[in-house]
């Protein structure tokens, strides 16, 4: 299994890091293992970590009278959680794992103390997170669309 | 053309508003031979002719199938018609799924919704195939669980070894398990050589726009992203002028038709 | 100067029809067993129908035309062609508005399903007075119609038929630009035979040039002279005479790239807001071809009929896709005729569309001018790139 620094060297959404930066990041990282059903963010609590999915599939859901309903799903590659970036801090959503979820869990707490201290690696992190966001919200849009529907515009 | 009587075999229903038909020919005819990707005119008496999408080409052991949505009067008729029934139907028209350029590489299928059924024949033709090529790939987005077509058989799909088939839905209802999101998600986590790859794609225009943005950026080459467009057709031989998509008639340098060739025209608005 | 058949004419042969022998010409065609459709003056216009003797023509008529007019006059000489093009051309002949393409049977309880061809037996036609610009205009329809895997068998049938007795024009009309479009006003190919009326003194006679054997059989048994260089000399003046007086000129540049580059072009904008989408202009134009199916049946539901007719690009429901039209505007519909006609026509059938008849012009409530507008887009560029190369 590659190590934490060489997953988030090999990630897209983290190509513009340099080594250095690659590297504290890494160092607040750890691995963790979720089991069938077990949330890895649980909607309305504090938003101190984000993840990375190694291998598993992840249901981004929210609680409706009916159920749980899924938004979205993340797969292998997929960054988890992007509120630990943006005030309150609060998690949207739940994230649940289907099956057993491999991920590696990133301390955004302490990653937000040291953007305050290093402005350069806070930009790098804006800019990649945002990146992750202009595609969901593409996505999302598609979604609502609803293209699938009978009408041609 | 004038169509040929043909008896309604069975038909299936897809979803809410979309049915499969099984046709036969009568004693002493033939059935159309419909290459993949190729279309048809299917007649209901004293209503009109409608083009259809053949999802399912006759073999010795299984009839011409096509899918059709109950979208106006003549698809409707023939969405309500009974085992017995008989229908005219004339073919086939229409330009083929470039299966033949996509031997000895990887071919990508993306599919939503309706879309999957012309494509279906050219999933049917890869797998009696399956040693001429690759790895096969199917992408298959629809708005939900109960619009999805041929889900037995997307089913028996995913059971092959020899066959990567997903699916994705854009609202999941409580009992669905699966992926959630855009089909480009599924196209996103495929695993493909780009440099040795033919994509064919089908589906609401909006879906193909970014379902080719993936493969382009994925590093597929242009020329190598297929498609079948959609119009009205009346006559389907290039003589009555509704197909027309800027310079091409749709019933015959379509539908199937290489995406670099349409996408410029696709930006066109009100083309 | 007697009139004797020294020999029966043969292809590639000019010979002399005297005026007086008009009606020996029309009977020998009927003869021949066509039924014979010319011009007639009928409702304020000059428009094509059967045609029995010469008294049945336009004979010492005129007309005027200009954008949006369209106006007969009386002629000071007898002239029997002295006139441009009216409202019809031969399509509605050829390709008639309406036509039923089959029949469908069926039981009284419903069952069984029977499917029969419409026969394709048509009267053979000749039409007698084709222009140039409605030769090129039948060769270009011959292009929609007849080649590829599916040839419109009543098409076929009727033009395999048909003899074409074309006339030279003399008396071009305001809104004729046949010469700009290479499309005349002399009649080079594809008529069985070509009159140039010659009107001069006391001379009234027609120099025909015969362009098929089916024409020299025609003129078997009409009176005529072989012509000669002061008859060929004549001929030439109409003509020349006849180039100068164009009404309209189409701007001498590539249509069709002119056309691709300017999809998003503001003169669209600008005639959409005349434009009525009123589709005069394809009904009168000789080239357009679409149709729409229609679908019949009886009452009792034993019957039915499956025909097509004529439709405009200019209806909003041609453009009918599944949830909607894909052409709403009528920025976007004539966009699509204009750019049709001049445009992808060439990539569609290696021509263009445009034979520089003038009726379009002359038919529409608005007078808007097809070369006008072409000329509007080119004189004032645009930074746009063209949706594409045609494959």
């Amino acid at each position: 299994m590659a190590s934490i620094e060489e997953t988030l060297a090999a990630t897209r959404m983290f190509r513009n890091l340099t080594p250095e930066q690659l590297s504290g990041v890494a160092a607040l990282g750890e691995e963790a293992e979720f089991a069938d059903r077990a949330k890895l963010i649980v909607e309305g609590e504090a938003a101190d970590s984000f993840f990375l999915i190694r291998e598993g599939f992840v249901a981004l859901q929210t609680e409706a009278p009916s159920g749980a309903i899924t938004i979205e799903t993340l797969h292998n590659g997929d960054p988890v959680g992007w509120s630990w970036l943006f005030e309150p801090y609060l998690a949207h959503f739940d994230a649940r794992s289907r099956g057993v979820t491999h991920a590696v869990r990133f301390d955004g707490a302490a990653l937000r103390g040291r953007c305050t201290h290093e402005p350069g690696l806070g930009y790098e992190l804006m800019r990649s997170f945002a990146s992750v966001i202009v595609e969901r919200l593409d996505a999302t849009r598609l979604q609502l669309l609803d293209v699938y529907g009978a009408t041609v515009r | 053309m004038t169509p040929r009587t043909h008896r309604v075999v069975s038909r299936r229903r897809e979803t809410a508003d979309t049915w499969t038909l099984a046709l036969e020919s009568l004693p002493g005819q033939r059935l159309p031979l419909f290459a993949p990707g190729q279309f048809g005119m299917l007649y209901a008496f004293g209503v009109g002719e409608v083009p259809i999408s053949v999802s399912g080409a006759s073999t010795a052991l299984d009839p011409l199938r096509c899918t059709v949505r109950a979208v106006g009067s003549v698809s409707s008729a023939l969405c309500a018609t009974a085992p017995g029934d008989l229908v005219g139907l004339r073919g086939p028209y229409g330009s083929t799924w470039p299966l033949a350029e996509a031997v000895a590489g990887d071919v990508v299928i993306v599919a939503g919704g309706l879309g999957l059924a012309p494509l279906r024949p050219a999933i049917h033709h890869l797998l009696a195939h399956r040693n001429e090529y690759e790895r096969v790939i199917v992408c298959y987005g629809g708005r939900s669980a109960a619009e999805m077509l041929f889900v037995p058989e997307l089913e028996e799909w995913r059971g092959r070894f020899d066959l990567d088939v997903d699916v994705i839905v854009d609202v999941a209802g409580s009992d669905w398990h699966g992926k959630v999101g855009v089909v480009t998600k599924l196209v996103e986590l495929a695993a493909f050589d780009p440099d040795n790859t033919i994509a064919m794609m089908c589906g609401p225009e909006v879906m193909l726009r970014f379902a080719a943005l993936t493969l382009l950026t994925r590093g597929v080459a242009k020329e190598r992203l297929y498609t079948s467009m959609e119009r009205n057709m009346h006559c389907a031989i290039a003589q009555c002028g509704h197909c027309q998509f800027g310079p091409m008639f749709i019933c015959r340098e379509g539908p199937v038709q290489r995406y670099d060739v349409v996408e410029p025209w696709l930006k066109v608005q009100e083309l | 100067m007697t009139d004797v058949a020294p020999s029966t004419p043969r292809t590639g042969d000019t010979v002399i029809v005297e005026r007086g022998a008009l009606d020996a010409l029309l009977g020998s065609i009927a003869r021949q067993g066509y039924r014979v459709l010319g011009p007639t003056v009928h409702e304020g216009a000059i428009v094509y129908r059967e045609v029995r003797s010469a008294a049945d023509l336009p004979i010492g008529w005129g007309d005027e035309q200009d954008g949006g007019t369209y106006r007969l006059r009386r002629r000071e000489d007898e002239a029997v062609f002295g006139y441009a093009v009216g409202p019809q051309s031969w399509k509605q002949f050829l390709h008639p508005p309406r036509l039923r393409l089959w029949r469908a049977r069926r039981g009284p309880n419903g069952d069984g399903l029977e499917i029969v061809e419409e026969p394709t037996d048509v009267p053979r036609y000749a039409f007698f007075g084709v222009r140039s610009c409605e030769l090129h205009a039948i060769a270009i329809q011959d292009r929609v119609f007849l080649p590829g895997a599916h040839p419109d068998l009543s098409y076929a049938a009727r033009r395999e038929d048909a003899l074409l007795v074309a006339v030279n024009c003399g008396e071009p009309s305001g809104t004729c630009f046949c010469v700009s479009m290479g499309t005349g006003p002399k009649a080079s190919a594809g008529y069985d035979l070509a009159l140039t009326e010659v009107l001069d003194g006391g001379s009234h006679r027609f120099v025909v040039e015969v362009g098929s054997d089916r024409g020299a059989l025609v003129l078997d048994g009409v009176p005529h002279r072989a012509g000669d260089v002061a008859d060929a000399r004549d001929a030439e003046q109409v003509t020349a005479y006849a180039v100068t007086r164009m009404g309209r000129e189409m701007p001498d540049v590539d249509l069709r790239a002119l056309l691709y580059a300017n999809y998003e072009h503001p003169r669209w904008d600008e005639v959409a807001e005349r434009c009525l989408t009123c589709g005069n202009c394809t009904m009168v134009c000789p080239t357009c071809f679409c149709t729409s199916a229609e679908d019949t049946a009886d009452l009792a539901g034993e019957e039915a009929e499956h025909s097509r007719r004529w439709e405009s690009c200019f209806s909003v429901q041609f453009s009918h896709v599944t949830g909607g039209e894909a052409r709403v505007s009528p920025r976007a519909r004539y966009r699509q005729w204009m750019t049709h006609k001049l445009a992808t026509w060439f990539d569609q059938f290696g021509t263009s569309g445009c034979v520089g008849c003038g009726r379009c012009i002359t038919w529409c409530p608005v007078g808007i001018d097809i070369t006008e507008e072409v000329s509007a887009i080119l004189f004032n560029p645009t930074d746009s790139t063209p949706p594409a190369e045609a494959t």
